[in-house]
């Protein structure tokens, strides 16, 4: 690969290796995808919760991301939830700390989502390494945007981490806002319906009281 | 129970009320029970059987202490089974060691029901956009149709008896830790494009769902299984299903339906245009309105419990649950399981002072 390349693009060969190595790696059984870092999720759901309790951090199950991992996910989530005029970024509302809890959940939706987002991030990483001679985390922001361009081709890990993103960015009150959120606020009456300008954008009247 | 106090349309309903506004036991019917002073309540207490004494009577259960293993017993003039239906089914099929108590029409187990479920989702289009205001109605369903094809129903249209109603749900809801709009929408985004697609599509996404009553019938029944037991010792329940033309129909009927709706509001619905529309119908169980098993009648050879839900073979035996549905209308039974249940306790106590039980 020449210097070219590493400026502009990143060749089609690599793309294809890439995808072809996200795949592959999904398609193996858990423990062998696991990178030498990674640490093993809990086992089993233990006892009922006390409601009545505040839980520590790491107290329900052990939080496995290892550091590595939690820089890429705070940089891609970063990328996937910048600051602008629709919201904080994704670090502002510790999306990479609900990913954390996430994956680390012994529940078997999550241990799905696991299989998908800890070898994509070992992946990503090899992959910038191997393009860039750097870790995701430490790229330059064009860089980062490149990578991003390849994986929102088509690339399933990437496609989870935005699932789960999406789930942890919006479901804080402070991106509300960003999505067009404004419930969770008292009437003072019973709900009257939607207000006239909603009723007229979409082009129907109110019929009942 | 009716001090509570009235909605004020905010807080996320499904978490339990932060002022106890909405229904729920824990706040509407322990505390004025726990107020008379006559009530107990035993935590971690798993029944295992009813206790029938030698003239053929309810003394008590016996139940395991799950925070000692210990067994445990307690006692009384009557006892009330509330366990859930699949669960009462299971206590009376373990009673008497196994040998199983007020079943003498042998129909304990028998006749389970669930409402039938077939759902769809889909996108309206002329919901894109719309600028943000609060939508949060009550638990976001602000629509609710009953069944209204009755007149083809009687005059032998239909291709399965009974009927449905739909629910239709989506909104404005408030996120909750899961993505507010489907994956495939923001496929290929991220950044600024992202978050702009989120807000146009979030809220035009509407989900409708059948909710139809089930035709009780012989295929579908519990029985204690033969092998498995629980942590306890005690034998688990072996279900068995069978849907039978009835519902099969009625699914095909309400996707065909729901497919209608969402291209008459210029949308569409959802789905794999190659799907087999009966592959909709949900599992039994999964509607969670399991009821039947021990069901009520008029004769005590083809009922387990009187109309007063007492048990024909131990009249001080009541079951309170949705054990004694005999039928399964499309509607929610928790309503009418708490009406059985009410008017049964107000028999219970009168036939008590007359020294009847």
């Amino acid at each position: 690969m020449n210097s070219q390349d590493q400026e502009n693009r990143l060749p089609r060969r690599r793309v294809l290796q890439w995808f072809a190595a996200v795949a592959a790696a999904e398609g193996m059984a858990l423990p062998s995808t696991l990178g030498q870092e990674a640490k093993p999720a809990a086992n089993g759901y233990g006892q009922d919760p006390v409601m009545a309790k505040s839980y520590e951090k790491g107290e329900a199950w052990p939080l496995t991301m290892t550091e590595t991992e939690k820089k890429a996910t705070v940089a891609l989530a970063d990328m996937i939830f910048p600051a602008d005029d629709l919201g904080p970024a994704a670090s502002e509302v510790r999306v990479a700390d609900f990913i954390d809890e996430w994956i680390s959940a012994p529940y078997p939706r999550q241990k799905g989502d696991r299989g998908a987002i800890v070898p994509g991030l070992k992946k990503l990483d090899e992959e910038c390494q191997n393009n860039f001679g750097k870790n995701f985390a430490d790229l330059s922001e064009e860089e980062k945007k490149k990578a991003c361009d390849i994986m929102a081709k088509g690339n399933h890990f990437f496609n989870v981490f935005v699932n789960l993103a999406s789930g942890a960015y919006y479901s804080d009150p402070r991106c509300w806002k960003a999505l067009g959120y404004e419930g969770n606020a008292p009437y003072g009456g019973p709900f009257k319906g939607p207000p006239e300008e909603v009723l007229k954008q979409a082009g129907v009247e109110q019929t009942v009281d | 129970m009716s001090s509570r106090a009235a909605c004020f349309w905010a807080t996320e309903c499904g978490r339990g009320c932060s002022i106890r506004a909405n229904y729920q036991s824990t706040t509407v019917h322990i505390p004025p029970a726990d107020a008379t002073g006559n009530l107990d309540i035993i935590a971690d207490a798993h029944v295992r059987e009813v206790i029938v004494g030698k003239d053929g009577k309810a003394k008590g259960v016996l139940f395991i202490d799950k925070t000692t293993g210990k067994e445990e017993r307690v006692k009384g003039k009557a006892v009330v089974l509330a366990a859930s239906s699949g669960e009462t089914v299971r206590i009376l099929l373990n009673s008497a060691s196994g040998k199983g108590i007020s079943n003498s029409s042998g129909l304990v187990g028998k006749y389970i029901m669930d409402t039938v479920g077939s759902d769809m989702s889909g996108q309206i289009p002329a919901l894109e956009n719309l600028p943000a205001h609060n939508d949060d109605g009550a638990g976001g369903c602000h629509f609710y149709s009953p069944w209204w094809l009755y007149k083809e129903q009687k005059a032998g249209k239909m291709d399965f008896a009974r009927g449905y109603h739909v629910e239709i749900s989506g909104t404005r809801g408030m996120p909750k830790g899961n993505n507010p709009v489907p994956g495939h929408v923001l496929q290929g985004l991220y950044g600024t494009e992202l978050k702009e697609a989120a807000r146009r599509y979030y809220g035009s996404f509407i989900h409708i769902a059948c909710r139809g009553e089930m035709i009780p019938n012989e295929g579908s029944f519990a029985e204690l299984d033969p092998e498995v037991k629980d942590k306890w010792g005690i034998p688990v329940m072996k279900w068995h299903w069978k849907w039978s033309d009835h519902e099969w129909n009625m699914a095909v009927h309400a996707q065909k339906t729901f497919a209608e709706i969402f291209e008459s509001a210029g949308g569409k619905g959802l789905f794999d245009p190659k799907r087999d529309p009966k592959k909709t119908l949900l599992k039994g169980g999964q509607v969670i309105h399991e009821v039947g098993g021990a069901i009520m009648g008029a004769d005590s050879k083809k009922s387990v419990c009187n109309q007063w839900n007492q048990t024909w073979d131990i009249k001080n035996l009541l079951l309170c649950d949705g054990a004694p549905f005999a039928s399964n209308a499309d509607k929610n039974p928790t309503e009418t399981i708490m009406a059985l249940a009410w008017r049964a306790a107000d028999r219970l106590i009168e036939q008590a002072r007359k020294g009847n039980l």
